[in-house]
């Protein structure tokens, strides 16, 4: 089952998906004024910081100070492994016996943690390599924009770039607040308060950050005493936060720390729910409905949560871990996707919440609704492969479209990364059908995706590409929830003679067949 | 009296039950930290062997199960003192008297007498264990006397542990009173009892090894300096001697010993653990999620059903019970919810809902109430000395003109809201003003109901209604104070209105006076945490009632919750109104310090922030969930201008 087949070719060089209609994607050619509502973040125009925190070390002079001040210093920096590898280095100042000893106990150290991070191999990268490594974001490092966000209710959105400072834009007003923080580096992800017109969590390398911008508000720098910072020893880099729906609780993960935190953030308190299998916790995605969490970690392991007594059914993948995850809208079933393997994976929950025991019935295995295996499309340009390991999944609100951003490869000019989009139902039975690829200007690759949390007319997909541009698309159709479809008349029906092969008839998994 | 009847089935059904679950929970795991304690007493690197031998037989031996015996008694006892004296609403100090009134109040001194006398047995049954010099109070003499007679000395390492213990159990207790130990605070999220204990084992021996270092450090120092009276009193009372050849413990090099600081600092540590973890036990157990039953088709169970029990009063933990059923029925559960939108059969009227809402609005009502009427004592008393912004410092100075020149500053403090109310607490006739401001002791013999009357104000009551005249809240607390204060403690009179020039007295007080004065300034926040100390049960209703108005829309299908929708919204965005009101005062805004390491729960103090963020969610909820429907709703102008404000997201 190679689901791409059955896909419309990808454009010709120089084309864009603007929008869909009439239940087909339709391009242009004019890139400079595609979308008036997009936005462009050049990389020039941002301001980087050259240096890290570690290298700036280096920069300064060695200056003689006492065994105490060096040893303080470095057991502040570096904590015990700091403090014995202080003391072995000035094996000529103190005792014999004392560097000795300490250089021994530095080495059972290293030998433990080396012991240690052969099981779990992320724990030797470095924090922004881990967040590189386990964000939703491809190729984050080198993205502009690293992390985005719809509000929930609203119209506004907010943007981290790469000079660490979050915009805020809205379309009702003409301020946009930045926002700045000492302790906003390296955001990984972003997300604003469901139920709240105000608040938005940012998760940092060192913390979370809950910032509460006042919508009326005509300041365009907000302090950053606004800012509530969620800190936890241990417990960082955040790479992934997730809101509750109802808007009480914030979860936030990182890959560090086996406890995946619950925030009461008014009170700034946490409860950590540890389990220890999986060495992290990577990507967190809060269903809809309120009822699951999904909770991935760096190993071939994966959890889900429910949320009423916070038990867990643990999920063990085959292949590698669970790089991404998103959930139909009333919560009824998860959509996953596995590091090293290029198809998605259904698992289907019984959505009774109801049930007075904790431990709901859960599926018995997951099954693959959608095979991404490369295919290769002959265009006008030469062959275009597609296909491969997917990076994030986004499913729009009313679940009826499935975009899936594919990783491509950098070092094959003729395999990019894409977006590739299904149209999807969810009841009566679930059905996925194949709708298109979504494509931006030449050599430029699409990076970060979102739907649109509350469109009207269909969905709208939110694109961060390479080049430090935002675009929408829009997907204009008729929800097949409104029962009048019918009668108004389905875009389909009203254009069947458009295309000599209609794509969109021909289903690509339905449970029926499965 | 069918009322306390039906407070009183829980008690004894499920209150006692847990609690005497906890504590056989506390017993049963004692072995393993008396297990613990053995080896980490007989800990020697060097020879392992003899070390695990040591311990098997020690652990097996006749003196360690009588011991055994007695600790497992003192954890019962330690078990029903937290019954006893556990609470769900924190009891704030609102100024350092109150809180020395606190720990004076009779009660509280038998409590820590108890906790002293239990760690002084449990100091006892450390040293048995422990051994070797240790193990007897006394011993035979080394060296003879004059007459040649061989008498029984003073085992100084004995004295010194079970003294340890009696003092680690004395500050224990008080320091439990300055933490709020006995508050029980309900956790943010759900989980399995299993889970929330091993989660919270690792925090409870990380604070009892750091709790028993400092009073460890603190026994040390005080037995240096004081440590011969008991030693005295001891060789007194039980005609021992003092062994010349030894050396006296209450010295530096005496003291100065590793291995004995080791024992101290490791008793301790067991001492406090055990402990710890039976209140640990006890909250876990005493705050599990109860479910009550909606309605019921017998008559005789009628009184447990949640209606009826929201409106008890009795016991406190009742009511917090029933309300946090509420909100997680409301947002887990479409059958029981499906129960709270049905009708009476016969009759057709929705009594649950009725009596669900009435409650729940009444709460919101009291609390907006006890805001509203507290600004207003702000706004007319004046601020904290410290504070002398705009609008505030001509209220204070129209009320004392010339005092405000001369800053003189305990007439000046007398002006802080609360100082005025405590002073009337103490002044017999418990003036029904005082009761929202202060749920804290103020005099060592004020009663202990006290505490109850931050509770809500039942209709019935003289306060319900009240005229919110500033006036009559002006003057009424300071004519009682005038008489009472001078009184009682000799400070100046108070009230500078009444008053334009200070007396004699006033001018010159008394050191004590002075000091007192000082002590009894309000700490800051501390007013306004107190305001909000049952946020708890607040929050529950918003939560209660926006889940149901919200699942409403889709399941209620005779309209019962329609009828009641206008006043659900109306008091609600009064109550926000009151809160952004109160939030604008000065250290009602600012966040507590993070405290350090300790078991005290300190939720209570970030519990008006939680209160916030719920009050706007709840209203969001309701509105994302109607939408424009709402303009339907029978409502004020003003209501309506507010509510639209939330349909445009821009609170």
């Amino acid at each position: 089952m190679c689901s791409l087949t059955l896909f419309p070719p990808p454009l010709p060089d120089g084309q864009t998906t603007l929008c869909e209609s009439n239940n087909e994607l339709l391009s242009g050619s004019n890139t400079q004024n595609a979308s008036p509502m997009s936005l462009h973040f050049p990389r020039e125009s941002l301001k980087l910081h050259s240096r890290t925190e570690s290298s700036s070390k280096a920069a300064f002079l060695d200056h003689s100070e006492t065994l105490w001040m060096r040893s303080a210093a470095a057991w502040r920096d570096g904590g015990l492994p700091g403090l014995l590898n202080e003391i072995t280095d000035s094996n000529s100042e103190v005792p014999k016996w004392l560097a000795v000893g300490s250089g021994c106990i530095l080495a059972l150290l290293r030998w433990i943690s080396s012991f240690h991070s052969s099981l779990f191999p992320h724990l030797t990268l470095s924090s922004e390599d881990m967040i590189a490594e386990f964000s939703q974001v491809l190729n984050w490092s080198d993205c502009v924009v690293r992390a985005f966000a719809w509000h929930p209710h609203t119209d506004k959105f907010a943007v981290a770039l790469l000079d660490e400072s979050i915009k805020i834009y809205n379309p009702k007003s003409t301020t946009t607040p930045t926002l700045k923080h000492r302790l906003q580096r390296n955001v990984a992800a972003m997300q604003w308060k469901p139920l709240c017109a105000s608040a938005l969590a940012v998760a940092c390398q060192n913390c979370v950050l809950v910032w509460h911008v006042d919508p009326c508000s005509l300041s365009a720098r907000p302090s950053s005493s606004c800012a509530q910072v969620l800190s936890h020893p241990c417990h960082a880099p955040v790479t992934s936060i997730a809101w509750s729906p109802s808007g009480a609780l914030l979860l936030s993960a990182s890959p560090m720390d086996t406890s995946m935190m619950v925030w009461d953030v008014a009170a700034e308190s946490c409860v950590p729910l540890q389990r220890v299998g999986g060495g992290g916790v990577t990507f967190l995605s809060w269903s809809p409905d309120g009822s699951h969490v999904l909770a991935s970690t760096p190993s071939a392991l994966f959890r889900v949560w429910e949320t009423r007594m916070w038990t867990c059914e643990r999920w063990p993948c085959l292949k590698g871990r669970c790089q991404s995850g998103c959930w139909s809208p009333d919560g009824s079933r998860l959509l996953f996707a596995v590091e090293g393997e290029t198809v998605i994976y259904a698992l289907t929950f019984a959505g009774a919440p109801d049930i007075s025991t904790s431990s709901l019935k859960g599926p018995q295995a997951a099954a693959v609704v959608a095979d991404l295996s490369e295919t290769t499309f002959h265009t006008e340009d030469g062959d275009l492969i597609v296909g491969g390991e997917i990076q994030s999944l986004a499913w729009d609100p009313r679940g009826e479209r499935l975009a899936v951003l594919l990783k491509g490869d950098p070092q094959v000019t003729n395999r990019p990364a894409i977006i590739a989009v299904f149209k999807t139902r969810t009841s009566p039975i679930f059905e996925l059908l194949p709708c298109g690829f979504v494509q931006g200007e030449p050599g430029v690759e699409p990076r970060l995706m979102q739907f649109h949390p509350n469109f009207q007319h269909g969905a709208l997909l939110t694109v961060c590409w390479s080049s430090g541009r935002i675009a929408h698309v829009p997907f204009y159709f008729l929800t097949s929830a409104v029962p009048l479809v019918g009668l108004s008349g389905s875009p389909s029906l009203l254009h069947p003679l458009e295309r000599p092969a209609d794509f969109a008839s021909q289903s690509l998994f339905t449970e029926l067949l499965s | 009296m069918f009322a306390a009847d039906s407070g009183c089935w829980f008690t004894q059904k499920v209150l006692c039950w847990r609690a005497a679950a906890s504590v056989a929970w506390s017993v049963l795991l004692l072995p393993a930290s008396t297990a613990a304690f053995v080896v980490l007493s007989k800990l020697s690197v060097l020879h392992p062997v003899q070390m695990f031998a040591d311990c098997v037989s020690v652990l097996l031996s006749a003196g360690s199960v009588f011991s055994f015996v007695l600790l497992a008694g003192v954890i019962i006892m330690v078990g029903f003192l937290t019954f006893e004296y556990y609470t769900v609403i924190p009891s704030i100090a609102c100024s350092k008297v109150a809180l020395l009134g606190q720990l004076l109040h009779p009660r509280q001194l038998l409590y820590c007498l108890a906790h002293g006398v239990m760690g002084v047995v449990v100091g006892w049954s450390c040293a048995v264990t422990i051994g070797y010099r240790y193990e007897r109070l006394a011993y035979l003499c080394p060296q003879k006397d004059r007459d040649g007679l061989l008498h029984m000395c003073l085992n100084e390492h004995h004295l010194l542990l079970l003294l340890e213990g009696g003092f680690v159990g004395l500050s224990h207790s008080l320091l439990g009173v300055i933490q709020n130990l006995n508050y029980v605070s309900f956790g943010t999220v759900q989980q399995h009892k299993y889970l929330c204990f091993k989660a919270s084992l690792p925090l409870a021996a990380k604070c009892s090894a750091a709790q028993a270092f400092y009073s460890v450090r603190n026994f040390v120092l005080l037995y240096f300096f004081l440590g011969h009276i008991p030693r005295a009193w001891m060789c007194k009372s039980l005609s021992l001697h003092l062994d010349s050849s030894a050396h006296p413990l209450d010295s530096i090099s005496g003291l100065l010993d590793l291995s004995l600081l080791y024992l101290l600092w490791i008793s301790a540590t067991y001492l406090l653990f055990s402990w710890y973890m039976t209140l640990l036990l006890f909250r876990i157990f005493v705050t599990e999620a109860y479910s009550f039953p909606v309605q019921s088709t017998f008559t005789e169970e009628a009184p447990q059903c949640l209606p009826k029990v929201l409106s008890e009063k009795q016991p406190m933990i009742l009511k917090f019970l029933a309300l946090q059923d509420l909100s997680l029925l409301s947002q887990h559960s479409p059958s029981r919810r499906s129960q709270v939108f049905s009708l009476s059969q016969p009759g057709g009227h929705p009594h649950n809902w009725n009596a669900i809402s009435k409650e729940c609005l009444s709460l919101l009502a009291d609390l907006t109430q006890r805001l509203v009427s507290y600004h207003e004592t702000v706004a007319t008393n004046g601020r904290t000395k410290s504070l002398s912004s705009g609008s505030d410092r001509k209220t204070s100075s129209e009320s004392s003109g010339t005092e405000d020149l001369a800053s003189c500053r305990p007439t000046f403090l007398m002006k802080t809201p609360a100082s005025v109310f405590l002073r009337s607490v103490g002044a017999g006739p418990q003036s029904p003003l005082t009761s929202p401001f202060t749920p804290d002791l103020d005099s060592p013999f004020a009663s202990p109901t006290l505490r109850q009357l931050t509770s809500p104000v039942d209709p019935g009551s003289p306060w319900h209604g009240v005229v919110q005249s500033p006036h009559v809240m002006r003057r009424a607390p300071k004519l009682w104070s005038t008489s009472t204060d001078s009184q009682r403690n000799g400070s100046p009179p108070a009230s500078p209105a009444t008053l334009p020039t200070p007396k004699p007295e006033s001018s010159k007080p008394s050191f004590l006076a002075q000091f007192f004065q000082n002590r009894r300034e309000q700490l800051p926040e501390a007013s306004s945490q107190a305001l909000f100390a049952d946020g708890q049960a607040h929050i529950w209703a918003l939560d209660g009632l926006s889940y149901l108005v919200q699942a409403s829309f889709t399941e209620d299908q005779f309209g019962v919750v329609q009828t009641t929708l206008p006043s659900i919204l109306s008091s609600m965005l009064l109550l926000q109104e009151a809160v952004d009101r109160h939030f604008k005062l000065p250290h009602a805004s600012s966040k507590p310090v993070r405290s350090t390491i300790s078991l005290g729960d300190s939720s209570h103090k970030t519990l008006r922030f939680a209160l916030r963020a719920t009050l706007k969610t709840a209203i969001y909820r309701i509105t994302t969930t109607f939408g424009a429907h709402l303009h339907a709703v029978q409502l004020s102008a003003e209501h309506r201008k507010r509510l639209q404000h939330f349909l445009e997201y821009k609170e």
